[in-house]
């Protein structure tokens, strides 16, 4: 099946998804996603980023859809026309859905453990404003203890239903869920029940942001002063692929491994996840493969070490426009900024 | 003429030997003796009946997108979940006459060919589940229900299920989900209902008026039945009237009356109430384009708007607004706009289900809006930030919530601009108790 998303054609499978299609021509053209997550069977269409315009449903039907549509759920058909960064409405409603997001959400990066590596930080950065319209006050919660291990900071929640999926599909009996509805819709158990399994460590993984961390490693290290390695060992339980992150000699956590969009291919027990940090428990592999652009690889391998020109051409490159227009007239600066 | 509420006034129309008195499940004998399912359905398609739930989507049409692979069962839904602000219809059709509907239930299954149907009622209407049940059972005691109805050898169990009480519900893949038994949140489409629909079977969802409407049709022909009407909008529909006029309520028009003979003629509203004048109309029910005295009662071409389909939203939304499920809301020129789209933008945050995030944080944002403008602490850009806002949530949501949440704020703002900025910049005055704009030359500034 041919499909063309931003004037790039690609064969794919039938029954795959824009978005998978889109995988597969690399980072630059796959939308963002926060609430889908492929291993995770019926997950996606809830967060609105991946939004794409289709400007020809299929060669039968060449019409345009009138509606933007969500490229995690929706099917290509044989050559569809799909235009994702290219289209300007595409990138104003993501603008509006990183508006939305960020609505409710604290501003608290510095103190957030998942700083570095947070989804909806990577999405606004990529796709948001840098200014605010918003004078409201933001809706809060108090943040709850779902057991010894797991943490849940509800301000900071997308509502992406990951987690409820995790806990649906590789644990038996989920005992937490989505209660009330609209922007009071909250993440709990029944009565404030603990989560208590083998593989409960795993929501904390799926959480695309800072609302769900893990107590034995909250407040230790911001994620980029610690170093990834990827180790493995024999367990009974799950398939003992990890990666554990050092602080100097110190194992201070243990996640499961992800791919480039993030994703956990296997997930891992909490014996892993929480019991063995120290180095002697595991077979250690090699160092994590870190995305360039990601802060966790600042300043880790000699090997990457800079030459002047690198960054130059990169800035050159990845120069982006900033959408910004607030009256800056009183640093007596050229009118025309960019 | 009227078809569904012809005989509503009759004492003792909710039993069952009244009601059959007066030609009550005549249709339901015919269509079981004497046609086939596709023949029935045949019918449906000529009447042109649309569905009367708020899209107007082609009934007959739906029914036949609905998918009919063997050994699979097939479900016919009933949303009567009617929460619509402005909107009570079918609550009056089910609490006078409820086996109206149950005749139109069992007619439509068969036509479906479903064995087992469902009527989702709204919650708090625990009143109106209880004459549903004595009625169902009273079909069951004269097997009009249940195995081998009328010797014809066709099976039907008929269920009324209570809702949880929430507006979200009423959208047909949310129902199904708390019909499940689940969180009632909209599923993603497709698949449709017509093929992936309650238990993943293909189940048919239609409002309570266009299936109590099918035994008429059923009865006299869907040709008769089109004959009602003008041009694509045909047959009758149940208006609810609420609002400054003199006789709100319940009205059975033929589409194709005038607007303005429906709000002012003696036969149905009676006028604007005395010594008023009527400022602006919300036409089907809370979430549709609120119009103008002028633009409801002429389109922007000057010809006379009639109660139709086509006709209420002649223009698109610059001009027009829609039937949507028949909620009239008239206003006189003592309501204030602002409050009433505040009114309109609270329920839609406190409906939103939340799952997907433009209407989860958009609707709540522009009800913390609107609800500064309303009480003297709005600015100048917020105006043009709700358009904003209701244009970046329109379109982009899983379920129609969205749009229905976007479109009264961004109509309210569309045709009454003026008077937001009048509260922007005269909150002294626009926070005085019963304090509304009056603007200058319009034909209902008194």
């Amino acid at each position: 099946m041919k499909v063309t998303i931003d004037n790039i054609t690609i064969d794919v499978e039938p029954g795959t998804t824009i978005m998978q299609a889109a995988r597969q021509i690399g980072p630059h053209i796959a939308p963002p996603a926060m609430c889908y997550y492929e291993p995770l069977k019926g997950s996606g269409g809830k967060c609105r980023g991946c939004l794409v315009k289709v400007t020809a449903g299929s060669e039968k039907d060449p019409r345009p859809m009138p509606k933007l549509v969500p490229s995690c759920i929706t099917q290509v058909q044989e050559g569809m026309v799909v235009e994702n960064t290219v289209n300007e409405q595409v990138l104003e409603a993501r603008k509006g859905v990183v508006e939305f997001l960020l609505l409710n959400h604290p501003l608290d990066c510095p103190i957030c453990d998942q700083a570095g590596e947070c989804h909806l930080q990577d999405f606004s950065f990529e796709h948001g404003v840098s200014k605010t319209r918003t004078v409201e006050e933001r809706n809060t919660f108090e943040p709850v203890d779902l057991g010894p291990y797991i943490k849940l900071n509800m301000n900071r929640c997308v509502l992406c239903y990951r987690c409820v999926y995790t806990a649906d599909q590789i644990t038996e009996g989920r005992v937490h869920g989505v209660m009330h509805r609209g922007d009071h819709a909250e993440i709990s158990t029944y009565i404030e029940k603990a989560i208590d399994n083998d593989f409960s460590g795993n929501v904390i993984d799926v959480c695309p942001v800072g609302a769900l961390t893990d107590k034995t490693y909250r407040f230790k290290s911001r994620v980029w002063f610690s170093k990834p390695v990827d180790a493995s060992c024999d367990c009974g339980k799950c398939s003992g692929k990890v990666t554990l992150w050092y602080k100097g000699d110190d194992v201070i956590r243990v996640t499961a491994r992800k791919n480039i969009w993030g994703e956990v291919t296997s997930f891992i027990c909490n014996t892993c996840r929480f019991e063995k940090k120290k180095t002697s428990d595991w077979k250690i592999e090699g160092p994590m493969a870190v995305p360039r652009h990601s802060v966790i690889s600042a300043n880790k391998y000699a090997a990457n070490k800079i030459t002047p020109a690198f960054p130059m051409k990169q800035a050159a490159e990845q120069y982006k426009k900033i959408d910004d227009n607030r009256d800056r007239s009183f640093l007596n600066a050229p009118k025309e900024l960019n | 003429m009227k078809i569904l509420t012809e005989h509503i006034d009759v004492p003792g129309i909710e039993t069952i030997d009244v009601f059959r008195k007066h030609g009550g499940y005549s249709a339901l004998e015919k269509a079981l003796k004497t046609m086939s399912p596709d023949e029935v359905t045949e019918e449906v398609k000529k009447s042109g009946l649309r569905g009367r739930g708020g899209a107007g989507f082609p009934v007959g049409m739906k029914w036949s997108f609905l998918a009919k692979p063997e050994g699979v069962p097939r479900y016919l839904v009933c949303n009567a979940d009617e929460s619509e602000p402005g909107t009570f219809k079918d609550h009056y059709l089910m609490m006078k006459s409820p086996h109206t509907l149950i005749e139109g239930m069992i007619v439509s299954s068969f036509a479906l060919g479903a064995n087992t149907s469902y009527i989702y009622v709204r919650g708090e209407l625990m009143y109106v589940i209880h004459i549903l049940e004595k009625a169902i059972q009273e079909c069951y005691d004269k097997g009009l229900l249940g195995k081998n109805i009328l010797g014809s050898g066709y099976d039907l169990d008929l269920f009324v299920q209570p809702g949880g009480g929430a507006y979200i519900c009423g959208e047909e893949t949310a129902l199904l989900e708390s019909l499940e038994g689940k969180r009632g949140n909209p599923r993603n489409k497709p698949p449709f209902p017509a093929v992936k629909g309650l238990w993943q079977c293909p189940t048919v969802v239609n409002n309570v008026e266009s299936i109590a409407a099918t035994s008429w049709i059923v009865n006299n022909g869907g040709e008769e039945y089109a004959k009602l009407g003008v041009g694509r909008s045909t047959g009758t529909k149940l208006i609810s009237v609420s609002g400054h006029v003199r006789k709100p309520g319940v009205y059975e028009i033929p589409l194709g009356i005038t607007v303005e003979d429906f709000i002012y003629a003696d036969e149905w509203c009676g006028g604007i109430r005395a010594g008023h004048k009527l400022k602006a109309v919300v036409a089907g029910g809370s979430s549709v384009p609120i119009l103008p005295a002028e633009l409801i009662l002429t389109t922007a071409a000057g010809e006379k708007r009639l109660m139709t389909y086509e006709s209420l939203s002649d223009g698109g939304f610059a001009t027009g607004t829609m039937l949507g499920s028949g909620g009239f809301v008239v206003m006189d020129e003592t309501t204030c706009i602002v409050h009433n789209t505040l009114t309109f933008g609270r329920f839609y945050h406190h409906e939103s289900c939340g799952q997907c995030s433009p209407c989860r944080e958009g609707t709540g944002w522009m009800d913390k809006i609107l609800y500064r403008i309303e009480h003297g602490q709005g600015r100048q850009e917020d105006i043009d930030l709700l358009v904003d806002v209701a244009k970046k949530i329109e379109g982009n949501t899983i379920c129609p919530l969205g749009d229905a949440a976007a479109w009264p704020v961004a109509a309210a703002i569309r045709h009454f601009r003026d008077e937001f900025e009048w509260h922007v910049k005269h909150p002294e005055k626009a926070t005085q108790p019963g304090a509304v704009f009056m603007r200058e030359g319009a034909s209902w500034t008194l």
